[in-house]
């Protein structure tokens, strides 16, 4: 093996802002309470009580929902995306991206002012004589945020595989008799699974972390693990229970993402 | 540049009319106007970027002509889709799905035909065995070397069976054996099936082997249409006599029927109907330059200048006094220096009108 020294800073920083956090969050999560340097698992046994495996479970399901609704709202984008002319497909991508550049909270917050009992929706809804709905603290009002906040994270990868998508595949389906939508099944979405794939990760891994959108958009009904965590971090200091709630959250990160990469058969080596 | 088309007494399957192509403002394809018969073999020759592959995939529905009306059986399916025509094709550059295996390519057009699971099974088979490489229905695409992917793609269009066979460059990847091989099934196929082929190549020798009627194009406009033998033999023009196969071509002037002037004298020819005086472009197959060792006794002389052994024949090139360099492609060989006679039957100089805007 030839040693590429080029690598050695990047190991380096690997080691400082990853691995070592991790290893203190690791050792937190089993340290035993009232000083000393003695290991317990009494702080992941906490994590398997009923009360917090609901919110575990809460935390899944919301952001699953919100994956697959990205999935299905960001697939048709990214095909416009990449069906659109090259000049339009720039200003397009420009009008898609620059929300973005606007902070993530204050987006949350406009979303906040828009869906209050008398926020502007309930306001326009008022001139029509329609009682003010409650859509704010709801796993409604949750799921809107994630979707809307995450859903670019699907676009891209997905838009990415397709744009590189040989033109002349479709072609060939065509030849072979398939219509537009046989030609979508059986050869657009298979090649298009990478990007797929990528996408859901994308969405999948902050909105099942994500504690600022629960915390505006739910108020304090919808705790989630990533509100969890913070408060053990930041109210009520149990360092340990959060940590082995943060090692819980990483271990399902790292397993859904296990899962997905394994159904992922194909492989884009060279082809794409 | 005539636009004959051949007669229309066979069953006609496809017929372009006047078809006009341009592709943001700029004409690739003029005065289209061919018909193609039932079970005809026909092959589209030209050189690179003439409009062979754009013809095809205006037959095939990939392609939408600017103007003219493409007819398939009688009727006009200018806007049917790509996929309700019964055409299949073989790409030029293969488009085989990456991420199906060798089996499910061949099997995508029954599998959407929703042809029975035994059926497709025993189809594929036969056409895996068709472009011999039985075996391999497992084997991944991206594992395959070229020929063996453009054969895969030959076999993914012959297996459902076609009407019509779309063939761009089909042969272009494999090596000459392989080649041969291939152009000998696909012709035994095309005649046991009964399916049309619209063939294109840019090689004229499989032009002029494999099929029934050759296309000559040449930027976008056709030059000729006619047999193999046709074509050859009696080319209407300086570019199709240059095109296909070698040809000497020089200036001459038509004197009267069947006498004309080149190379500084007169010859007895074949050809009649030229104005006298009027200057003709004079064409000759480097094969049916005669020579002897006797230069004396022979219509012309002229020197060895150059020898290249080509397998069956040798080719020659002889400068004549005046000047000009003659090819000859002879089984008798004259060595670099030799003074040599070259004599030319009145049949063997095709006489042809000077191209008003050069070619
Ligand atoms: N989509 C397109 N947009 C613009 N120009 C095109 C397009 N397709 C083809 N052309 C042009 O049309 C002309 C004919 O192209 P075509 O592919 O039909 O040539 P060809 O005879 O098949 O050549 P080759 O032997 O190299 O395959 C070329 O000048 C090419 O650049
Ligand atoms: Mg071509």
């Amino acid at each position: 093996m030839r040693r590429n020294w080029s690598l050695y800073p990047y190991i380096l920083w690997m080691v400082l802002f990853t691995i070592v956090p991790i290893l203190l969050v690791l050792y937190y999560s089993l340290l035993a309470d009232g000083g000393g340097f003695s290991l317990t698992l009494s702080h992941y046994a906490r994590v398997f009580e009923p009360l917090y495996l609901a919110v575990i479970w809460r935390s899944i399901l919301l952001a699953l929902v919100s994956t697959v609704i990205c999935l299905l709202l960001g697939y048709p984008v990214a095909m416009i995306l990449a069906a659109s002319p090259a000049k339009q497909q720039f200003s397009l991508i420009v009008l898609f991206v620059v929300p973005m550049w606007m902070n993530f909270l204050a987006r949350t917050y406009a979303w906040m002012s828009l869906l209050e009992t008398n926020g502007i929706i309930n306001t326009v809804l008022g001139f029509f004589g329609i009682e003010p709905l409650s859509m704010l603290y709801t796993s409604g009002a949750v799921v809107l945020g994630m979707v809307y906040n995450y859903l670019p994270f699907m676009v891209f990868p997905i838009f990415t595989v397709l744009r590189k998508l040989d033109p002349s595949l479709l072609e060939a389906a065509e030849d072979l008799g398939a219509n537009p939508l046989k030609t979508f099944m059986k050869v657009i979405f298979p090649l298009s699974l990478p990007g797929v794939l990528s996408g859901i990760t994308m969405v999948f891994m902050p909105a099942v972390t994500t504690f600022v959108i629960s915390q505006l958009l739910g108020g304090g009904q919808f705790t989630l693990i990533g509100n969890l965590i913070q408060q053990q971090y930041l109210r009520t200091y149990d360092w340990g229970f959060g940590s082995s709630l943060s090692i819980i959250l990483m271990v399902i990160i790292l397993l859904s993402m296990g899962l997905i990469s394994r159904s992922n058969a194909y492989e884009e080596g060279g082809i794409l | 540049m005539t636009q004959e088309n051949q007669g229309k007494t066979s069953q006609e399957m496809i017929r372009l009319v006047d078809i006009h192509k341009e592709f943001e403002g700029e004409t690739v394809l003029q005065r289209i106007n061919l018909s193609i018969a039932k079970n005809e073999f026909v092959t589209l020759l030209g050189p690179s970027g003439c409009g062979k592959t754009t013809t095809l995939r205006i037959i095939g529905g990939f392609e939408h002509p600017t103007s003219g009306d493409v007819m398939f059986d009688g009727q006009r399916i200018n806007d049917i889709p790509a996929y309700q025509r019964k055409v299949n094709t073989v790409f030029q550059r293969y488009a085989l799905f990456p991420h199906l295996n060798v089996y499910e390519n061949i099997a995508f057009g029954l599998h959407i035909a929703k042809k029975d699971g035994k059926e497709i099974k025993a189809k594929v088979k036969a056409a895996l065995n068709l472009v011999d490489m039985p075996g391999f229905e497992k084997r991944p695409i991206r594992s395959l070397s070229g020929g063996q992917q453009q054969r895969v793609a030959i076999a993914r269009a012959v297996v459902n069976e076609p009407k019509v066979l779309l063939l761009d460059e089909p042969l272009a990847a494999l090596d000459l054996k392989m080649r041969k091989e291939m152009q000998l099934e696909l012709k035994n196929m095309q005649k046991q099936l009964g399916i049309t082929f619209v063939f294109v190549t840019h090689d004229q020798e499989e032009a002029l082997t494999m099929s029934d009627t050759v296309v000559v194009m040449k930027g976008g406009v056709i030059q000729q249409i006619g047999s193999p033998i046709n074509i050859y033999n009696e080319p209407q023009n300086v570019f199709v006599a240059d095109f296909i196969g070698e040809s000497i071509i020089l200036e001459g002037r038509f004197l009267e029927d069947c006498l004309v002037e080149f190379a500084g004298r007169t010859f007895p020819c074949v050809d009649k109907g030229f104005a006298p005086g009027e200057p003709v472009d004079v064409v000759i197959r480097p094969e049916d330059v005669d020579i002897s060792a006797d230069p004396e006794s022979a219509m012309l002389q002229a020197t060895v200048t150059s020898v290249v052994f080509k397998g069956v024949h040798y080719e020659m090139l002889a400068e004549t006094a005046a000047g000009q360099e003659w090819m000859i492609h002879s089984t008798t060989m004259a060595p670099p220096g030799q003074t040599i006679g070259m004599s030319l039957k009145p049949d063997n100089i095709h006489l042809m009108k000077k191209e008003v805007q050069g070619t």
